[in-house]
């Protein structure tokens, strides 16, 4: 994309904008982000909008699709295989874990294939680019809220109180919604000139799934490896939404902080790499 | 440092087209053209020149400035370049070389209805378009009722767009763009679409913002509203600017290329999938009886597959685009006319009729409420020459696009 600069306005003219070729890294130019949130807005409510027209079910596949999901994993893993859930309902332990999980994974999937979904946009209008992932990914946010409260309403059938470090829930989504945008700004800005991504990106979060604590717990793993298991930032979220949620595991601590750390150098360099190849979307795309 | 509101200077864009021909690159491609790289690179070395020659220029060395308020067309055949231009003005693309100076907000039209979404509704769609093509969510909002009161779509306005007719479609999506209000606007053929009345619509409109001030650079193959619109035309070629300057000169000499680089006979490819078709149309030049020029246009074409209604068409088009007239084969009450097999028609054009000038004629094959059945895009040439023109033996050229034989009639004298 090219790299407009505001310069000096001089006196009765309007400012000028200059378009050059670009060289290499180029600034995140996050002024010109702030000045289109309200295309992001827009497209985040089209996604929404759009996403269950025509269905029969509509909005109940927020709940759905993880419920039976559930009930799968409380069947062959809870009941069958006998997987520890550190004294809790199995049903309401790994429900909580697959929420956010959801959410990551809905945005994970929507930012990655989001610029070749809206090749049409890009090849016709400016504005910039970054817009698209981001609204993508926070696209998952409503199905998220409706499944949060079916999720709540498990917590009352099995009279499981929420603990007071519920305040600490934004957060953890924060971390959540940042994991998916970062990795979504690599993977969509490799999709435009790679279609291999596009595979890759549903093998990626089946993966991810089995490296994240949803069907067992965290506490399997030793000790000595929880730091590297900080690694994987979607570890950190869920352990954080039991502990929030369900008072269950420890309270944060240097795994989240690891899972944090990684998050915001994925979504930095993401952005980074993003701005990097922007430039050239419209000709390849 | 003058005082332009777009200012162009040796603008370059280049495009690479082997390595994109597949398409889409695949990661394994990558990773073989990594490790054999070095090896490319020698080869390279040893004179093997391949790599540029996988690269074009779409434009280059373009540079032009535009005063603020100033309409300006740019034409140029397909390919030209004239989108490239555009796109990077847009910050579509970016330029290989070269710098764009703009001031002022701009906004570009390249297509109507980007961003469009046949789910949701028309008062949905107004919303999401409007803040794709840059517009401000209160700015939408106070230009609402105007915008749907220049769509028609009163009644339609909370019906899907997936349930609009096209003409319904089309003219929502250029209502929400008109109302784009930038300093500079930069418009792509979008007026090739829609009906005729549409398309009167959108121009008045078009004329409308130019009126307002703004500063509009419009690409388009119609020479009729490149010519009522802007004051001044760029035309582009193989990528450069080979003319710029008044709009009249600049369409002129771009139709004038475009017609003597047609021969006066045209031979069609045959294709045998369609039900009718045009072979051949040549036009001669001759004389009637009383030895007035005639231009005589003579059709073969094939019939296979016989079509009761069908109509053979003619356009003549002046200059400016305008129909000078038109005419079709109803009038041939011969019924060998549509039976299977080759036929020959011939239809004079009496020169005297025509002002001197240059005329380019269309044909085609074409149902009543139907699609056209055969429309060759190639057109004919022919021009009237001014000195064998009666109109002119005074060395004046009337003006008007016809010359209408017209008898004058003394009819009394009143003293008084």
């Amino acid at each position: 994309m090219a790299s407009p600069e505001v310069l000096a306005e001089p006196a009765g003219l309007q400012p000028e904008l200059v378009i050059r070729p670009s060289k290499g890294w180029v600034s995140l130019n996050l002024k010109d982000l702030w000045r289109y949130r309200e295309l992001v807005f827009f497209l985040t409510w089209r996604d929404i909008s759009v996403r269950y027209k025509q269905t029969v079910l509509g909005a109940a596949w927020a709940i759905l699709q993880p419920f039976f999901t559930m009930v799968v994993f409380s069947v062959f893993f809870g009941l069958l295989a006998k997987v520890p859930s550190d004294g809790l309902p199995y049903p309401v332990w790994n429900f909580c874990a697959l929420v956010p999980w959801q959410l990551f994974a809905y945005s994970l999937a929507e930012s990655g294939n989001s610029l070749v979904a809206n090749q049409n946009l890009i090849t016709k209008v400016y504005f910039p680019r970054v817009v698209i992932p981001i609204a993508a990914t926070l696209g998952g946010l409503v199905d998220f809220a409706i499944a949060f409260v079916f999720l709540i309403g498990m917590m009352l059938f099995y009279h499981i109180t929420p603990t007071s470090a519920i305040w600490t829930l934004p957060l953890f989504v924060l971390l959540a919604i940042l994991t998916a945008l970062g990795a979504g700004l690599w993977l969509s800005a490799l999709n435009v000139e790679y279609r291999d991504v596009r595979y890759m990106i549903t093998f990626l979060i089946q993966f991810w799934m089995f490296l994240t604590p949803i069907a067992y717990p965290s506490s399997i793993v030793p000790a000595r490896f929880r730091v590297l298991y900080g690694l994987n930032p979607m570890a950190g979220v869920v352990e954080g939404f039991r502990w929030a949620l369900l008072g269950n595991g420890q309270a944060p601590g240097l795994m989240t902080a690891v899972s944090v750390a990684i998050a915001i150098v994925l979504f930095f360099s993401g952005l980074a790499y993003f701005r990097r190849m922007e430039r050239s979307f419209a000709d390849k795309v | 440092m003058g005082n332009y509101a777009i200012r162009v200077e040796n603008l370059g864009k280049q495009y690479t087209i082997g390595q994109y021909q597949g398409r889409y690159k695949s990661l394994r491609d990558t990773l073989t053209t990594t490790f054999t790289a070095p090896f490319k690179h020698l080869v390279h070395r040893n004179g093997a020149n391949g790599r540029q020659e996988s690269t074009i220029w779409a434009i280059k060395d373009v540079s032009f400035e535009i005063q603020p308020g100033e309409v300006v067309g740019i034409i140029g055949r397909n390919g030209a370049g004239k989108s490239t231009l555009l796109k990077i003005l847009a910050r579509i693309t970016e330029p290989t070389e070269g710098v764009v100076r703009l001031r002022g907000r701009v906004g570009s039209l390249l297509e109507v209805g980007t961003g469009f979404h046949p789910e949701l509704t028309g008062r949905e769609n107004i919303f999401l378009n409007g803040a794709i093509l840059g517009m401000s969510r209160q700015e939408i909002q106070r230009k609402f009722d105007e915008i749907v009161d220049f769509a028609e779509i009163e009644k339609f306005i909370d019906t899907p767009a997936k349930h609009y007719s096209s003409g319904m479609y089309m003219r929502l999506a250029f209502a929400v763009a008109a109302h784009l209000e930038p300093e500079i606007l930069l418009v792509d053929e979008v007026l090739a679409v829609g009906d005729a009345e549409f398309q009167k619509k959108c121009l008045g409109k078009m004329g409308e913002v130019a009126n307002e001030g703004r500063t509009v650079l419009f690409v388009s193959h119609n020479m009729g509203a490149i010519s009522s619109l802007c004051s001044r035309a760029i035309l582009i070629d193989k990528g450069n600017i080979s003319m710029q300057g008044d709009v009249s000169l600049i369409t002129n000499e771009y139709l004038m290329q475009s017609g003597s680089s047609k021969p006066r006979k045209l031979v069609c490819q045959v294709d045998n999938n369609l039900r009718v078709q045009i072979l051949e149309v040549e036009l001669i030049d001759s004389f009637d009886d009383e030895n007035n020029p005639l231009t005589i246009l003579k059709c073969k074409y094939v019939v296979r597959e016989e079509m009761k209604n069908l109509l053979l068409c003619v356009e003549v088009r002046n200059i400016a685009d305008v129909i000078v007239f038109y005419s079709n084969d109803d009038s041939l009450k011969d019924d060998r006319k549509r039976k299977d097999g080759i036929h020959i028609v011939t239809l004079a054009i009496p020169n005297y009729l025509l002002t001197p000038g240059d005329y380019f004629v269309t044909f085609g094959f074409w149902e009543p409420g139907c699609p056209p059945e055969h429309f060759p895009a190639e057109r004919l040439f022919f021009s009237k020459d001014e000195t064998t023109n009666r109109l002119s033996a005074h060395g004046i050229i009337w003006p008007g696009i016809i010359y209408m034989p017209s008898t004058w009639k003394y009819i009394d004298n009143e003293l008084h």
